[in-house]
């Protein structure tokens, strides 16, 4: 017999609503670095404009959660899963305010052009979506394996985080009248490296829902 | 983190008890050891290992039929008066086996009072009910007893409630109350252990609340077992948690970490609600 189906059925709800705020902020790190490459002012308003309904979402999911616990006394995998949930939707909320800021830096920018191509930028960028994506699939399918992939991914967007820096710095000392625009670049740098590791914080709190022990993926 | 961060382990964080690795100073009231029991020939109770610490709250937990009633009924020798059952095994209290027919039933219940699910006073007053345990131990002495049913009053929590009114009949009290009167009564004869059989499974949740509390008070000075279908209240009241299931006890540790990160299945399916 299967009991607690209405319960089962709110976790699962709490598992879409984090799925969706996952797949938000993946879509408004795309747009943001769309905005910075093509210089779409317009695109970056709009951004900025939309993430309060990440904060929305965010609250809707702690709303669920607290519900969830009131009226279901959750224990044990249970009650691990609720307070996972909420903190990857902080996470979560989190990386959709860094693509928020990377806008910010695009309007900054504006159409001026780029002082060098951005294949760094686009690297680390590329990396951390996948590592966004993994980390929501890692939290669904309880993918442990997923969540270690995501640590050593990491590795890789700190690689391209140093050597992106060190490369803007320079071009900053060779063209001083360049440093708004390179500030704004070493900012955008440092927004993708922090979302990147909010994704290894979720895939830490995957092995926590799992494990029921705390493991520390940055070290 | 520091992009300088390159060896990325996967360490456990222990927590501070872990690392601080507290030996148990405690001493074991009962160790029951491949203890079997069978009402004819149901076998209620299978090789159960368990040791039960003094001045702890131990919970027993389980589906209905499990056998945990029963266990708790092996430890006051009460399942005795069924006459179809049979044990094996030993039941070591304070270290001696009360299974073994040189020790006494009457001596082993003077240190093991029990609570019941439904409040059982006497249908006398509130200072006889408490006074009748040490009564028939052989207390005479008019002040000795006022002194007794004074503290196990106090000690049961319920002494301000009725101190004005001691010669009134047991009955008239509510419910929660008379629960606490059995175990004022239940302290009276000054056991060492006391066990407890759902006792608040027929009490409104403020009374469950004060009984609750009133056992986290009691562990101080007596060594408690209660068998509880309330999953919460074992949860919340007790130090040690044993599940059983079809007789067998499944898992026995910590509470908190029966509740948190339980090892065998079987035990987070049931404290899950996901069966039972």
């Amino acid at each position: 017999m299967v009991v607690r189906e209405k319960f089962e059925e709110e976790l699962n709800q709490l598992q879409t609503k984090l799925m969706e705020l996952g797949n938000f902020a993946a879509a408004a790190l795309t747009k943001a670095l769309e905005a910075l490459e093509t210089g779409n002012v317009e695109l970056a308003l709009k951004i900025i404009e939309d993430d309060a309904l990440a904060n929305i979402q965010e609250e809707e999911i702690n709303d669920l959660a607290i519900l969830l616990i009131a009226k279901q006394s959750p224990v044990a995998v249970d009650l691990r899963r609720i307070i996972v949930a909420i903190k990857i939707a902080n996470d979560i909320e989190r990386i959709a305010d860094f693509a928020e800021n990377i806008a910010k830096s695009a309007i900054r920018i504006g159409k001026e052009p780029l002082v060098k191509p951005i294949e760094h930028i686009r690297q680390m960028y590329n990396l951390t979506t996948r590592m966004l994506a993994m980390s929501l699939e890692a939290f669904g399918e309880e993918d442990l394996s997923k969540a270690k992939q995501i640590a050593e991914l990491d590795d890789q967007v700190d690689d391209l985080y140093g050597q992106t820096i060190v490369d803007l710095l320079q071009l900053n000392a060779t063209n001083p009248h360049q440093s708004p625009q390179i500030t704004q670049l070493l900012f955008i740098c440092r927004y993708l490296e922090r979302a990147a590791d909010h994704t290894t914080n979720i895939a830490e709190n995957v092995f926590y829902l799992v494990k029921g022990k705390r493991y520390d993926l940055n070290n | 983190m520091s992009v300088l961060a390159k060896n990325k382990g996967f360490q456990v964080v222990t927590s501070m008890e872990e690392a601080k690795n507290p030996m148990s100073s405690k001493k074991i009231v009962y160790d029951t050891k491949d203890l079997n029991l069978w009402y004819g020939e149901d076998h209620a109770l299978k090789n159960i290992n368990l040791s039960i610490y003094e001045n702890e709250v131990t919970a027993i937990i389980g589906p209905s039929g499990c056998g945990k009633s029963t266990y708790i009924k092996t430890l006051n020798r009460m399942v005795e008066l069924i006459p179809v059952v049979r044990i094996s095994g030993e039941i070591m209290y304070r270290e001696r086996n009360i299974l073994d027919h040189s020790f006494k039933v009457e001596d082993l219940r003077t240190r093991v009072g029990m609570v019941f699910q439904k409040p059982n006073p006497f249908p006398k007053s509130i200072y006889e009910n408490v006074a009748y345990g040490p009564k028939i131990h052989g207390i005479r002495d008019k002040k000795t007893l006022d002194e007794i049913v004074e503290k196990s009053l106090k000690g049961a929590a319920i002494w301000d409630e009725v101190k004005d009114r001691l010669n009134e009949n047991a009955y008239g009290l509510s419910g929660g109350q008379q629960q606490r009167l059995c175990i004022a009564r239940a302290l009276a004869i000054e056991p060492d252990v006391i066990l407890m059989d759902e006792p608040t499974s027929a009490l409104d949740p403020i009374s469950t609340l004060k009984v609750e509390e009133l056992v986290q008070e009691l562990k101080k000075d007596f060594s408690i077992i209660i068998v509880t279908h309330n999953m919460q209240q074992a949860a919340r009241i007790s130090d040690k948690t044993a599940f059983f299931l079809s007789g067998e006890v499944v898992e026995f540790g910590k509470t908190d970490q029966i509740f948190s990160t339980p090892f065998d299945k079987r035990t987070e399916d049931y404290i899950t609600g996901r069966f039972g």
